[in-house]
């Protein structure tokens, strides 16, 4: 078992073409992901990474039997491409893009009520179950199998948590990337959720960022519901008010919005917040009581 | 992307906001001019003299002034054009002002009290909607209100299919208190003020004061209009009023690399990649007894050009006494990325503080032989909790 993603998904890439598509999809298909084809409008009937180009994503579902989506499309028809992989009938839909208007997710936010489609970013890093299926722009090889589902607003930050659980003796059994906009698919609670179920997973990590409340959301929910052990952190404990540090959802504004604020409500609820990123690995072998000497 | 004061009120006017009306000037002359000119437009007698900087809290610092003369038009502008405006926002170093709006008065006596209201349009993050804010308590600093009164402040959510509907305008202007003209004007207001948000991409309106004026019209007496960055390739006219003088000159340039820099008042830089990743960075070199300079995301491509401009772009900054760089390497390969440190070490010659240098990921080892074997004066690290190490034990010197 894993979350969102596993050697069985069969996943359509759109922008499939394009440069960043063909360089990740490359990549994806080399780590053994099972790529089944791609879209670009125009292109259909063609073949590219030595899979079938399809026009639409309905096409690839028909045909090729797509259920995953990962969108590498550029942020003036990002959304577009979102709600066709959601009327197409994808369950799950990656996306990569970064830069995508707000008034464009508010429009795919309210596309998606409703339906059965699982969004996860934008402007993410995608999800990896290790040894299974990596979709999205993650370095591969730094996800070894293992028991620690984790979920973060951040790329590289992702990476480095990864990579100490791995150094730590653990191991990954999936990383959702959820990304650093102000709107989007998956929440922080939500994948928390799926990890809080899926018997393979042991313990959770959560990696949260100043601004917006996804993180005090995911904690209260934990409080009353956790069956497994949580690792949190939160980057921006120096980050001045009023300033976007990058990500434009990674911004303080209110009081509850500050890494001090989010810190303290993720420790009343039971969470283990680590005040460095340095440690996140080694805090998470100690909860779950396998430290490797 | 925020704009000026009056950039937003032109805005606002095409879509039939109504607003104070004013006449932007450069100069003291320019503004006597402009003060004739509105007072044939509008009749005013009076006229408001208001610095254009990218900052709130503008007339606790002195710079909105009322004149009552031309004379005083002259003097009040030439005060304000010029100086370094210190608001609560601009922090102790405040801003240079280079233009004032002359605006009319909109205080005058008439046949009802004015009142002042608050009005602002933001998206609301965890519905993935848009709201109106609203207060009765207008003119006044809203996080004062929020705190000591609550209740006083409103909102209205907007669903993305319909728009704002009628109802809800009504409701807004009922609950301002409002009757009569008055009443029909404030729907009219907030509906075109909703059209205008949603019409050009903006992040962020903030409108306080809105005035209910002695003879019953409802305007917008200031404007705060943030666009949203992702947004401004479809309206080239309102990303072509970016006022670069508003922003910090190291960060415009910065931006022209697609660097992503924020300066701060500490004593270590840093360069990573990525923006979580990077504030996390910020908070190690706290936790080692220093103070993070800067926030600064290189990106995917952390090429030696770009590496190099990072590296310059840093040591601009006076109270950097060392650097930490942190790149986890994933697409990128960090014995690329070595070999654009030691590259840019040379290139920029001397560097005159320490730096750590922390490569992890995609060839790391390879990486830390390149740094090793450069001769260069140069702390490596693979692991986060050595570089964090290396901070606290340079600082300590």
């Amino acid at each position: 078992m894993s979350v969102l993603v596993n050697k069985d998904s069969r996943i359509v890439v759109q922008g499939f073409t394009g440069n960043e598509g063909t360089f990740h999809a490359g990549q994806m298909i080399e780590y053994g992901t099972n790529v089944i084809g791609g879209v670009t409008p125009g292109k259909g009937g063609t073949s590219h990474l030595d899979r079938p180009v399809f026009n639409t994503v309905e096409q690839s579902v028909k045909e090729a039997g797509a259920n995953v989506s990962i969108i590498f499309v550029p942020p003036a028809f990002a959304a577009d491409a979102i709600m066709e992989a959601a009327e197409a009938g994808i369950g799950l839909v990656v996306a990569i893009t970064e830069g995508i208007p707000t008034k464009d997710m508010i429009m795919v936010k309210e596309y998606l009520r409703g339906r059965n489609t699982r969004l996860v970013g934008p402007n993410c890093p995608g999800v990896i179950t290790p040894g299974e299926a990596k979709v999205g722009i993650m370095p591969g090889f730094v996800f070894k199998k293992g028991t620690v589902g984790v979920v973060s607003k951040s790329g590289t930050l992702t990476y480095e948590a990864a990579d100490q659980v791995v150094k730590a003796g653990l191991g990954i059994s999936t990383a959702i990337g959820i990304g650093g906009d102000p709107i989007i698919g998956t929440t922080t609670l939500e994948a928390v959720q799926l990890f809080m179920n899926d018997p393979e997973t042991e313990g959770i990590i959560m990696i949260g960022e100043i601004g917006g409340s996804l993180e005090a959301e995911a904690a209260r929910w934990i409080k009353s519901n956790s069956n497994k052990p949580v690792v949190g952190f939160i980057a921006g404990q120096t980050a001045p008010a009023g300033r976007r540090m990058g990500h434009a959802g990674a911004i303080v504004g209110g009081a509850e919005d500050t890494a001090a604020a989010k810190m303290k409500i993720m420790a009343e609820c039971g969470i283990h917040v680590v005040d460095s990123p340095a440690v996140i690995g080694a805090t998470m072998a100690t909860v779950l009581g396998k430290v490797t000497a | 992307m925020n704009i000026h004061e009056h950039q937003g009120k032109e805005i606002l006017k095409s879509f039939g906001v109504a607003i104070q009306e004013g006449i932007v000037a450069n100069t003291s002359d320019e503004a006597v001019s402009a003060a004739k000119k509105l007072t044939e437009e509008t009749g005013t007698q009076w006229w408001v003299v208001k610095a254009q900087i990218h900052a709130g809290g503008r007339g606790k610092g002195g710079g909105v002034k009322l004149a009552k003369s031309l004379e005083e038009v002259k003097e009040k502008s030439g005060e304000i054009i010029g100086m370094q405006l210190v608001t609560p926002q601009t922090g102790a170093a405040g801003k240079k002002v280079h233009k004032v709006l002359v605006a009319q008065d909109v205080y005058y006596p008439g046949p009802s009290e004015t009142s002042e209201f608050y009005m602002s349009v933001l998206l609301n993050r965890q519905s993935g909607r848009n709201i109106i804010m609203y207060s009765t308590e207008g003119g006044m600093d809203i996080e004062e209100v929020a705190e000591k009164t609550p209740e006083l402040i409103y909102k209205e959510e907007v669903d993305p299919k319909t728009g704002l509907l009628p109802f809800q305008a009504r409701k807004i202007a009922f609950n301002l208190g409002l009757s009569g003209t008055a009443f029909k004007e404030m729907t009219r207001f907030v509906t075109s003020l909703y059209k205008a948000y949603d019409t050009i991409d903006a992040a962020l309106f903030e409108i306080n004061p809105v005035l209910k004026t002695s003879d019953d019209k409802i305007i917008a007496v200031d404007s705060k209009v943030d666009l949203d960055e992702n947004a401004l390739y479809r309206h080239p006219d309102y990303a072509a009023m970016r006022d670069v003088r508003e922003e910090d000159q190291t960060e415009v340039e910065a931006g022209e690399y697609n660097l992503n820099y924020v300066k701060l008042d500490g004593n270590v830089g840093c360069m990573v990649n990525g923006a979580g990743l990077a504030m996390a960075t910020m908070d190690i070199i706290k936790l080692a007894g220093g103070d993070p300079a800067n926030f600064l995301d290189v990106g995917g491509t952390a090429n030696a050009a770009r590496v190099e401009q990072a590296f310059r772009i840093i040591l601009k900054d006076p109270n950097v006494k060392a650097i930490l760089v942190n790149i986890f390497g994933g697409i990128v390969r960090c014995d690329r990325v070595a070999q654009g440190i030691v590259d840019a070490y040379k290139s920029i010659g001397e560097i005159p503080v320490p730096i750590i240098v922390r490569l992890q990921g995609t060839n790391a080892e390879e990486a830390k032989k390149i740094i090793d074997d450069s001769g260069l004066k140069v702390y490596s690290a693979i692991l986060l909790k050595e570089a964090a190490d290396l901070v606290a034990e340079v600082l300590k010197k």
